[in-house]
């Protein structure tokens, strides 16, 4: 198989504009987190990690040119913009592609201005792909994920095909979302939003905070003059429950199944794994899906944490932050605490890391799971 | 090689309403399925075609649930129960359709009925992209991801909607998984 490098990464999001500063505040145990009190979003006050008001005019100075790009379009492009000047990777080469990940793209726009037939391309995600894309040059037509909360995660596993079926040899993988009252409102009438900022895997969890973020990959089947250490993705799968639309599996044993395929594709052994990014959105079911996953693959032992406490959940860009967060830890040999995390609150004995670890990270499973029943693995390396 | 076992496709102007269009569809089908009364359009129209896809087939009884995927694109995203869903919030915010505004939960609904637990992806184009599908689908089957693939294309927008599935499998068959039959099926509406 191909080899597939990361050779460029950013993250935008209200803890930082690049992945350095995003993970500086992670080490300080800073949250995006706050409580909101805003009528236009919600009736009640709410808590969740979201931009602050100085966005729009902070991208208008990062992207000249782009006033015809949607705030959330304008998110894609100012964090691609970041993580293109990581690398050489060149979006005018017939062999690279862009793939977009997001849930709801452009959809807020339609609380404002209601359903018309102008606001329908406006709203496709394939338009504001294009829209993106057509900014940086791309050659080739853009490419849009848009699977529940793996779309970030299937992003980097079909980037990865892409550059594997031949056809492509660079990928930009780019998710953003943005969370309006269609959002939030939805979490809130399943009864899903935490009345505290989340915690993830604790006795007292009481469900997910939402957040806004945008993030980019950037994947090659050739190294780039790249930083040392080498990341790579080895392999990645997705599956469905097939059980239930809105809750998880009651054993685990689909995601379970994916996680152990992944390992056996590339020959590497449960007990290899050094560090795995659950989801962990702080719901109690998708917790304890996941603790039932990771038990039934023998990884009890293995250091576990969800980044929902420092990010919230950031839907279609959740995969790729915490993606980039996990390969950022393997270069730094450091696994993050799990923010709200204080007592274990799920039933089977995994390993919840809740401090500061320093830990050569050789090989590291990033997983997500989404409403639809769909679940995603991937599997990174570090080749010192 | 990949070859294409079965395939459905359907679709057209409701002329003011789906519901019934899709109704009637499911009653001639002699279905019985209570979940489809709660579907979205979306999952509606993707489900029925589903039905109709895998009716008589014998071809995936031998195959573990794991091996079998579905992989599924449109134009519209879940843009017809976005809509419906933000008139409810105006009054009370309802779980019921929320959960219905993305447009991988038709996935999870054919995934359910025929308990199928491989490969899960939603692509969105503009237009159906038979070259993508021939790809993507053709490099699961081909690196033994899937053994089979449920793959095509289900989209709605108010009186408007189209579907168009394809059952993929390696080994035999008589009709090539290619980006021209592919083509060709997706221009030729059955029901």
């Amino acid at each position: 198989m191909t080899d597939i490098f990361v050779v460029s990464d950013n993250i935008l999001s209200p803890l930082g504009w690049t992945t350095d500063e995003n993970f500086t505040r992670l080490k300080d145990s800073v949250s995006g987190i706050r409580r909101h009190d805003d009528a236009a979003l919600s009736p009640e006050p709410f808590y969740a990690a979201l931009f602050d008001a100085a966005l729009d005019r902070e991208l208008a100075a990062k992207l000249p040119g782009a006033g015809d790009l949607t705030r959330f379009e304008q998110l894609l492009a100012a964090s691609i913009r970041q993580a293109l000047e990581g690398c050489s990777v060149d979006p005018a080469d017939p062999e690279t592609i862009l793939i977009i990940s997001s849930t709801k793209g452009n959809i807020p726009l339609l609380e404002v201005s209601g359903p018309g037939p102008e606001l329908k391309d406006k709203i496709s995600l394939s338009d504001s792909a294009k829209k993106v894309a057509g900014y940086f040059h791309f050659i080739n037509r853009p490419l849009v994920v848009s699977n529940a909360c793996i779309s970030g995660v299937l992003g980097i596993i079909t980037g990865a095909r892409l550059i594997r079926s031949g056809r492509y040899k660079h990928a930009v993988v780019a998710g953003a979302d943005l969370i309006s009252k269609f959002v939030l409102s939805g979490f809130q009438s399943f009864q899903a939003v935490s009345p505290e900022p989340c915690r993830p895997f604790d006795k007292d969890r009481t469900g997910i905070s939402l957040g806004e973020a945008a993030a980019t990959m950037i994947l090659s089947g050739e190294r780039d003059p790249l930083p040392y250490p080498l990341i790579k993705v080895l392999d990645g799968l997705t599956g469905n429950d097939a059980n239930h639309i809105s809750g998880p599996s009651r054993t685990g044993s689909e995601l379970s199944y994916i996680i152990q395929k992944v390992l056996q594709n590339v020959s590497v052994s449960t007990s290899e794994i050094d560090f795995i990014s659950a989801h962990g959105t702080a719901t109690a079911y998708n917790d304890e899906m996941e603790a039932k996953a990771i038990d039934l693959a023998g990884m009890n032992a293995v250091p576990v944490n969800s980044l929902k406490g420092y990010y919230g959940h950031t839907l279609g860009a959740a995969g790729l932050v915490e993606s980039i967060i996990t390969i950022t830890s393997m270069k730094e040999c450091l696994v993050l605490p799990t923010l709200g995390f204080l007592e274990h609150g799920v039933t089977k004995p995994i390993h919840i890391n809740s401090s500061l670890l320093q830990k050569d990270l050789r090989y590291c499973l990033k997983t997500a799971s989404g409403f639809g029943g769909c679940n995603a693995a991937v599997l990174f390396s570090k080749t010192t | 090689m990949n070859y294409i076992i079965s395939s459905c496709t359907i679709g057209g102007d409701a002329g003011g309403d789906l519901s019934e269009r899709l109704l009637s569809l499911y009653h001639s089908l002699k279905l019985d399925y209570p979940k489809f009364y709660k579907m979205d359009q979306l999952s509606k129209l993707g489900w029925l075609a589903s039905e109709i896809l895998l009716k008589d087939n014998t071809a995936l009884s031998t195959i573990p649930s794991e091996d079998i995927g579905i992989v599924l694109s449109n134009a519209n995203s879940s843009l017809d129960t976005d809509i419906k869903y933000l008139d409810t919030v105006a009054d009370i915010a309802s779980p019921a359709v929320f959960v219905y505004t993305l447009p991988n939960i038709v996935i999870g609904e054919i995934s359910i009925r025929n308990k199928f637990k491989g490969e899960n992806a939603f692509f969105i184009f503009d237009r159906f992209d038979a070259d993508f599908l021939e790809l993507y689908v053709g490099q699961l089957l081909d690196t033994s991801v899937l053994k089979a693939c449920i793959c095509g294309w289900v989209d709605v927008l108010a009186d408007n909607y189209k579907a168009c599935l394809f059952l993929v499998t390696r080994g035999q068959g008589e009709t090539v998984f290619s980006k021209e039959n592919m083509d060709k099926f997706f221009r030729e509406e059955k029901v």
